[in-house]
């Protein structure tokens, strides 16, 4: 299967005064196939989202390379992004902090649209796709919940019709009942566009829901990599193993997760 | 069960007939809370009736804008500025009674606080000073309410430290919060909290910053002071799995009101209120993780 | 509308005010309903008609020397007249003409250069950045009235030159207002999405970035006013900014004090002075409550 995205011993430290490198991503080798939807799982500092601003140019690599369509993907520096590059576009977690509060949310969409050339879709068709009125485009940021303004970022990343879509924890700021639907609605039009999806989350239950394959991510590596069905129920490794034992389920039980 | 506690001195006697009832712990009753908005007045809570028995965990479960955090608020009488607040809040512990502690006046509102009634937030280094040692935010909270020698407060924090398993608590009293990470810190702020032998723990979504392997402690270190020390803890959340698995019952809150309120497993099962449906019929549906055959070679690792 | 409607802001509130608090942010109009907010446009307003109309409410030429001198205030003369014989009050109503559109060009052009220049160290940082913030640094190391007096006299004396000498000691405070929140504002999530949809320098900057930091060192302007007035009248005092006979109120109040047995000399104008400072002052006040979302809420408790 062809790459759309390749990651080759990727790795991204950063300098601490006084004590060692941290060695955010250490030596990461993934590929994301066209098309396909792969959740990247892991807790609070193992460098998931390192990795993702590392796709998007946002990190200075010190080792490896990042390949976007067989070709290298290059740091943002102060210039322009190179067009080629704005196919790959991130949803980021924060649905409060991701939309320019000042500006209306058609235009905010309007700017996706112009990023690449081509017939990109109407804002319309793309606040439809999200499963929003077209007047929502005529209106600010503040006057949405935090569920519609995800719904408004990924329409806005939609609009520069990326083939790479990377999800930065894109549930995680989001009420427990809105999580499974906000990442289902990006896998159905993921696969509906023909967008391949990096859907980076700490909550394996929900990433299981989505994706097709999972990688379990710690201190930097990626520890773990399998279809979802083979790491929720057969897991090789043992922090995935005490990853999944840690779940909550709501099963009324009273089951204390283990940990 | 002594009745002579420092209340009754301050004026905090307890309501009439409350020996008639033998059980311990918060009641809520008809709680409403209302805020004044750009257009009038507009109402948070809706009448909350809520019982929260000692040795038990209930869960108030709800989406952000519910109300089930303004709940948490009012009944310590923390609601913001401004806000108009009725209904009555019964508080009934080991050594104090308060009939309504709405009602009381600022003094005796910050002795109930703190010493009866404590919470936990959701962001642990919020409730911590960040330039003062734990050993001193430990050893303050309890010299000033129970009036302790520095020695005595020193070994009741290494003890709180003990209870809530932060590993070396000695080492640990003369470090700064930011040498923690965030679990520690949660089951820090958490000693801090029953310092002072609380009779009614506040949980506000005290595990949704956390990864879920620390999750996991915390919930069971939760249970675990619910159970050994009778506490009534009331535990706030929107993550219906976190609740699924700590609380006795749960009361689900919808738009300032209480929709629904049972046994876990009813309420998780079989949801007699729609908004509940609908709230878990929202959750990934996912079997249990790893059928396989690592469960014990985690209780190995254990 | 979309299915979660229902929803409030995300789980998470470490950040975010709840719910209570999350209302639109108030339209300025109930801000200024604050008696002192009040107070202050009332006084603002009154000077600038007053320097508008001043040719038609003065009841006499400002410069004309044709009265008995050193009267003290009388039917005729309100506020006195001075060691020459001018009218004290007609001077103090012709010295806002002087006065308010300095210090409203001062404080205007400072807050711009500043911006500009704190903006770009805050914006491009490390070489960029180092040099100008050691220049503003070499600024504020000097006290600014001395600095500024030194410039002045370098240039010489004249209202222009005492403007841009203050210009020369007040852009660095909004350089580094501005560096700051550019600074924090560059990693925002939002100012990212642009750069990765192919937004440029500019276009960052002056869409995502400056118009969302603007309000800080909007306020910080409206508190610098009574500061440029009390600046440019000080060195007017000092005989380094209005020349004689200019009616500017700093330059009144220097003259006024060498005549110790008249007080009404430098009382009136230093009124006018004064008036004017506090009245910006507590405009600065209300804009700051106004766009500080945790005041706005105790500042609707007291509105009017």
């Amino acid at each position: 299967m062809p790459a759309d995205l390749e990651f080759d011993d990727v790795a991204v430290s950063y300098r601490q005064a006084g004590r060692a490198d941290l060695r955010a991503v250490d030596g990461v080798s993934l590929a994301l196939h066209e098309g396909e939807v792969l959740g990247l799982v892991g807790e609070s500092g193992c460098g998931k989202s390192t990795l993702a601003r590392a796709a998007c140019g946002l990190e200075p690599l010190t080792g490896g390379s990042i390949r976007f369509d067989g070709e290298p993907v290059t740091r943002l520096g102060r210039g322009r992004r190179p067009q080629r590059l704005r196919r790959i576009q991130m949803v980021f977690q924060n649905p409060y902090a991701s939309l320019n509060p000042r500006r209306r949310i058609g235009s905010q969409i309007e700017d996706g649209r112009r990023a690449v050339t081509g017939n990109a879709p109407p804002v319309a068709e793309l606040l439809a796709d999200v499963g929003l009125e077209p007047d929502v485009a005529r209106r600010y940021p503040h006057e949405f919940s935090g569920g519609q303004r995800q719904r408004i970022a990924i329409a806005r990343a939609l609009a520069a019709m990326p083939r790479v879509l990377i999800g930065d924890e894109p549930i995680a700021s989001l009420d427990a009942s809105l999580q499974a639907r906000i990442a289902t609605l990006m896998r159905d039009i993921a696969s509906r566009r023909g967008v391949s999806l990096l859907f980076i989350s700490h909550d394996l239950s929900v990433v299981r829901m989505i994706a097709d394959r999972i990688a379990v991510m710690r201190a930097g590596r990626i520890v773990e990599l399998g279809t979802a069905e083979e790491v929720w129920a057969h897991p090789r490794d043992a922090y995935t193993r005490r990853l999944l034992a840690a779940i909550p389920i709501a099963d009324g039980l009273g089951t204390l997760p283990g940990g | 069960m002594s009745r002579v506690g420092r209340g009754q001195a301050d004026g905090l006697t307890e309501s009439p007939g409350a020996d008639a009832a033998d059980w311990r712990g918060l009641r809520i009753g008809g709680l409403t809370l209302s805020v004044r908005g750009k257009d009038g007045p507009s109402e948070i809570l809706r009448g909350v009736d809520l019982r929260v028995p000692a040795g038990e965990v209930t869960g108030l479960a709800g989406e952000s804008g519910s109300g089930k955090t303004m709940t948490g608020l009012a009944v310590c009488g923390l609601q913001p500025a401004g806000a108009l607040v009725r209904g009555t809040v019964e508080l009934r512990g080991e050594r104090m009674l308060v009939p309504n502690v709405l009602s009381l006046r600022s003094r005796e509102l910050n002795r109930v606080r703190g010493r009866e009634v404590a919470m936990v937030f959701q962001d642990p280094t919020a409730s911590l000073h960040p330039m003062i040692s734990i050993g001193g935010q430990l050893t303050d909270h309890v010299r000033h309410h129970l009036g302790m020698s520095k020695q005595d407060a020193r070994e009741h924090a290494v003890s709180l430290l003990e209870r809530v398993h932060v590993p070396r608590p000695r080492e640990a009293l003369s470090r700064y919060p930011h040498q923690f990470s965030g679990g520690q810190l949660q089951r820090i702020a958490i000693a801090s909290a029953i310092a002072c032998a609380p009779s009614v723990l506040i949980a506000d979504e005290p595990t949704t910053a956390l990864d879920v392997t620390v999750q996991a402690g915390v919930l069971r270190l939760l249970r675990e002071l619910c159970d050994d020390l009778g506490l009534a803890v009331l535990l706030v959340t929107h993550d219906l799995a976190v609740m699924s698995s700590v609380a006795d019952t749960i009361a689900v809150m919808h738009d300032g009101a209480i929709v629904e309120h049972g046994d876990r497993r009813q309420v998780i099962r079989h949801p007699r209120n729609d908004y509940t449906r609908s709230l878990i019929e929202s959750l990934p549906k996912t079997p249990p993780p790893g059928a396989g055959p690592y469960d014990e070679e985690l209780t190995d690792a254990r | 509308m979309s299915t979660d409607a229902a929803a409030g802001p995300g789980g998470r509130r470490t950040l975010r005010a709840p719910a209570w608090k999350r209302r639109r942010r108030p339209l300025l109009p109930q801000q200024w309903r604050r008696p002192m907010a009040i107070v202050g446009i009332v006084v603002i307003v009154f000077w600038l008609v007053i320097a508008v109309l001043a040719p038609l409410v003065a009841p006499y030429d400002p410069l004309a020397q044709e009265f008995a001198r050193l009267a003290p205030p009388s039917a005729a003369h309100w506020f006195g007249t001075d060691v020459l014989g001018r009218d004290v009050l007609s001077r103090t109503l012709y010295g806002s003409r002087i006065s308010l559109p300095l210090s409203l060009i001062l404080v205007l052009a400072s807050m711009v250069i500043g911006s500009v220049v704190g903006a770009i160290a805050g914006y491009f940082g490390r070489v960029v950045d180092e040099v100008i913030m050691r220049i503003a640094d070499l600024v504020f190391a000097f006290p600014t009235i001395i600095l500024a007096m030194i410039v002045a006299a370098s240039l010489g004396p004249s209202l222009l030159n005492a403007v841009i000498a203050l210009l020369v000691v007040s852009w660095p405070s909004y350089a580094r207002v501005m560096r700051s929140l550019v600074l924090s504002a560059r990693g925002q999530e939002y100012v990212v999405a642009g750069r990765l949809l192919g937004a440029g320098t500019v276009r960052s900057l002056g869409r995502d970035i400056l118009p969302n930091v603007a309000a800080p060192v909007l306020v910080l302007a409206t508190l610098d006013f009574g500061n440029a007035i009390l600046l440019l009248s000080g060195l007017s005092f000092l005989g380094l900014g209005a020349v004689p006979p200019t009616p500017e109120w700093g330059a009144m109040v220097s003259d006024g004090v060498q005549q110790f047995s008249s007080w009404w000399l430098a009382a009136f104008p230093g009124l006018a002075i004064f008036t004017v400072v506090v009245a910006f002052n507590f405009v600065g006040d209300a804009l700051r409550d106004a766009l500080d979302p945790r005041t706005a809420e105790a500042v609707s408790e007291v509105s009017v």
